[in-house]
């Protein structure tokens, strides 16, 4: 099956392995990827700081480089999100950009969402020892609505045991531009975060939105160096687990 | 600048800062939210029927707006039938202008008080007390604010911030208690000096929370009793109601009510629920003989038809706040607002309008807890978001943050200039910022002020040589030469 790849701005940038480990994956379940050379970044960021007339040109630009594929996974939920909800609105005046834009939210799936339902796999041979928790992100869950998919997988797993932790589905104080604009609230969000993740007693916490794991992995990363971390954690995308 | 809702207008910042330092008030409504939070889950989970009452509410609430000019009518003409007389207020000026009155025609110089939120929106006790006259809260939690010259913390728990020694040691400065810190022992201590309040207030003031148009009732859900004191001893009653909280008939205020109390307090009901149709009639012994019904707009209908409307569901229960990761932190006092959390920084801007009320619709992280609670299905986190999209479009959020947004927007919407910035960030990532030994960028970094917001609490991986798009690039091509 050919499918476009859309990995978010932020793998791009900052976490190139993870966006590997998904291409990974998908080939290995015998995806043909591509990845279009016009895309960059969805614009997310900006319409929830509110500005979204700014969002107008990275809306136009995704619709340019995704409109011509049948299957589009996409490996961050909140991009995903946004991109098929979000922009209904943000080109509902463009006449140019309605319609196909309509047509290609359709063709969206998300990384887990697209293993599980479209090609009904569960089992993806991957082996990883330890305790693992997972974090539920925000806009993958509860906007996007997809909750089983990663935990089918996980469970799926060799040599992986689930652990559940504590309000495993509240924010871990990310939010965009919140993180830095009001950094002693989310400092206090993301520290409960990080403590619900030790007392679940996991050796690895993972999730399927890279943004929520920058900011769990920066503060544990920092945590640790102040001696504040009881053992090492790992904090790994699920695609890492998957193609381990 | 201070009003009736906005009692804190220090900057966001300075106002989470302080909330943060007070670690009992912190943990207080922590372990409130915990326990409010599980006991709602407890309740939902034994109802399969949850989401249908949820959509049930969200029907019967946005009918109402829809006909809202009908459903006024119908109620008017109901509730006067039954001998109340009705009081129009389109402004919260207005508002206290008709029981200003109220109180003068009756020579009234006291009153009691149940917790009312429209009475706190118009600043009522305190234009009363520049009359002279004497105002009690007899809610337990309103009476130690009251009190204590305080200001609530939750919109239906207000008092949570107090420890029952800072409560204890209240009446003992203010009241002349003498017991000890036991709950139980306080309460008892207030009961009895609210008994006598009761008895000889000259009117009693109470909120609703439901108005049936139908049978032109008004109803009250308190968990204390104080609201049924109220409704019986003052011969004279004012109850103060918002336009936006009709229901059509009672079978809808069933549904209402299913849902109020479990989102409220994780509590199927309340200990009381009362329903009042009219004064006492002449052969009645006992109950108010003039009751007074103030309708108070205030704004509210000017929401119909705005990016706002839906706002006009929302029944006060406070399931979004006892389920939002800020308010969770800052605390009602955070907000600075008597309504706080999610549905506060909407109600505040609605009320306010954004000269007022400073950068309070960035305090969220639009995770959408609140929206996934809400029993009338407001999309909360999205008009929080629109709130910010207007604040932009105004021009209300500084110049130098407003370039720096476009400039970025720019750049990372034009590929050749977000390939170009990446490769300086990349290299030029490393003489800005201190990196440490792990090889991220750590504490040290104060240079950059966004950065440093980031890396005051936490480390950031620095941007790799190579982008994900060059790696795949590499790959595609290794690919195809096997």
């Amino acid at each position: 099956m050919k499918i476009a790849f859309f990995p978010g701005c932020m793998v791009d940038m900052f976490y190139p392995q993870v966006g590997m480990a998904a291409v990974e994956v998908l080939e290995r379940l015998g995806c043909e990827v591509e990845l279009p050379e016009e895309q960059t970044c969805c614009g997310q960021i900006f319409l929830n700081s509110g500005y979204v007339e700014d969002v107008k040109p990275f809306a136009r630009q995704i619709v340019d480089a995704y409109e011509k594929y049948d299957t589009i996974v996409s490996l961050s939920g909140s991009c995903m999100y946004a991109i098929m909800s979000d922009y209904t609105d943000i080109l509902a005046d463009d006449p140019m950009y309605r319609d196909r834009h309509a047509k290609m939210a359709k063709n969206f799936y998300e990384f887990t969402d697209f293993i599980v339902n479209k090609l009904g796999v569960t089992d993806v041979h991957a082996h990883f020892e330890g305790k693992v928790t997972y974090h539920k992100s925000c806009h993958l869950t509860r906007l996007l609505g997809v909750k089983e998919p990663p935990l089918k997988l996980l469970e799926g797993v060799h040599g992986l045991e689930l652990v559940e932790m504590e309000h495993a589905d509240r924010c871990c104080g990310f939010g965009g531009t919140f993180s830095v604009k009001e950094p002693e609230i989310s400092k206090e969000i993301v520290d409960e975060k990080c403590q619900n993740i030790i007392d679940s007693g996991a050796d690895a916490v993972c999730g399927a939105d890279i943004a929520c794991l920058m900011n769990i992995k920066g503060r544990m990363e920092r945590l640790k160096e102040e001696g504040k971390l009881p053992r090492d954690i790992q904090v790994l995308h699920i695609a890492e687990i998957l193609n381990s | 600048m201070i009003t009736p809702v906005i009692y804190d207008d220090a900057p966001l910042r300075e106002r989470v800062t302080k909330c943060l330092q007070d670690d009992f008030k912190h943990n207080a409504i922590k372990q409130a939210q915990e326990a409010l939070g599980s006991k709602r889950s407890q309740l939902v989970a034994e109802m399969p029927e949850w989401e249908n009452l949820r959509e049930a509410a969200k029907v019967i609430r946005q009918h109402v707006t829809d006909n809202l000019d009908y459903y006024l009518k119908e109620f008017v003409e109901n509730t006067t039938a039954r001998g109340n007389k009705v009081h129009f207020a389109p402004t919260a000026d207005d508002a206290l202008c008709e029981i200003l009155d109220i109180f003068a025609e009756h020579n009234a110089t006291s009153c009691v008080k149940s917790k009312s939120m429209m009475t706190e929106e118009m600043g009522l006790n305190s234009v009363l007390e520049e009359a002279t006259i004497k105002v009690v809260e007899t809610d337990c939690a309103e009476h130690i604010i009251q009190t204590a010259e305080d200001k609530p913390s939750h919109i239906v728990v207000p008092g949570l911030h107090f420890t029952r020694k800072e409560i204890a040691e209240l009446y003992r400065q203010k009241k002349g208690y003498t017991g000890s810190d036991v709950p139980e022992e306080i309460t008892h201590f207030l009961r009895d000096i609210l008994r006598e309040e009761f008895l000889t207030a000259d009117i009693g003031i109470r909120g609703c929370n439901f108005a049936v148009a139908e049978t032109g009732s008004v109803t009250l859900v308190t968990n204390e009793g104080n609201g049924r004191m109220i409704g019986t001893c003052p011969k004279t009653q004012i109850i103060v109601l918002g336009i936006d909280r009709l229901v059509p008939d009672l079978e809808s205020l069933d549904v209402m009510c299913s849902l109020l109390a479990r989102n409220a307090v994780g509590a199927k009901m309340t200990a009381y629920f009362c329903m009042d149709s009219g004064p006492a009639r002449a052969d009645e012994g006992d109950g108010p003989t003039d009751v007074h019904i103030v309708i108070m707009d205030n704004g509210r209908s000017d929401l119909i038809d705005t990016d706002f409307e839906d706002m006009l569901r929302c029944m006060r229960c406070g399931a979004c706040l006892n389920t939002c990761p800020v308010y969770r932190h800052i605390t009602g006092h955070g907000y600075g607002s008597i309504y706080p959390g999610p549905m506060g920084i909407i109600m505040s801007a609605n009320l306010e309008g954004y000269d007022n009320i400073g950068s309070m619709p960035y305090a969220c992280t639009l995770c959408g807890a609140c929206s996934e609670d809400c029993p009338s299905k407001i999309p909360l986190h999205e008009m929080i978001r629109q709130h910010r999209i207007n604040m932009v479009e105004e021009g209300r959020v500084p110049a130098a943050e407003q370039a720096a947004y476009k400039a970025a927007a720019k750049v990372l919407s034009t590929k050749p200039l977000y390939l170009a910035a990446l490769k300086v960030g990349s290299f030029g990532m490393k003489p800005l910022c201190a990196i440490e030994e792990s090889g991220q960028i750590g504490a040290k970094t104060a240079g950059i002020p966004l950065v440093k917001n980031w890396t005051e609490s936490r480390n950031l991986d620095p941007l790799p040589a190579t982008r994900f798009r060059t790696q795949f690039a590499k790959h595609k091509k290794e690919s195809g030469e096997n």
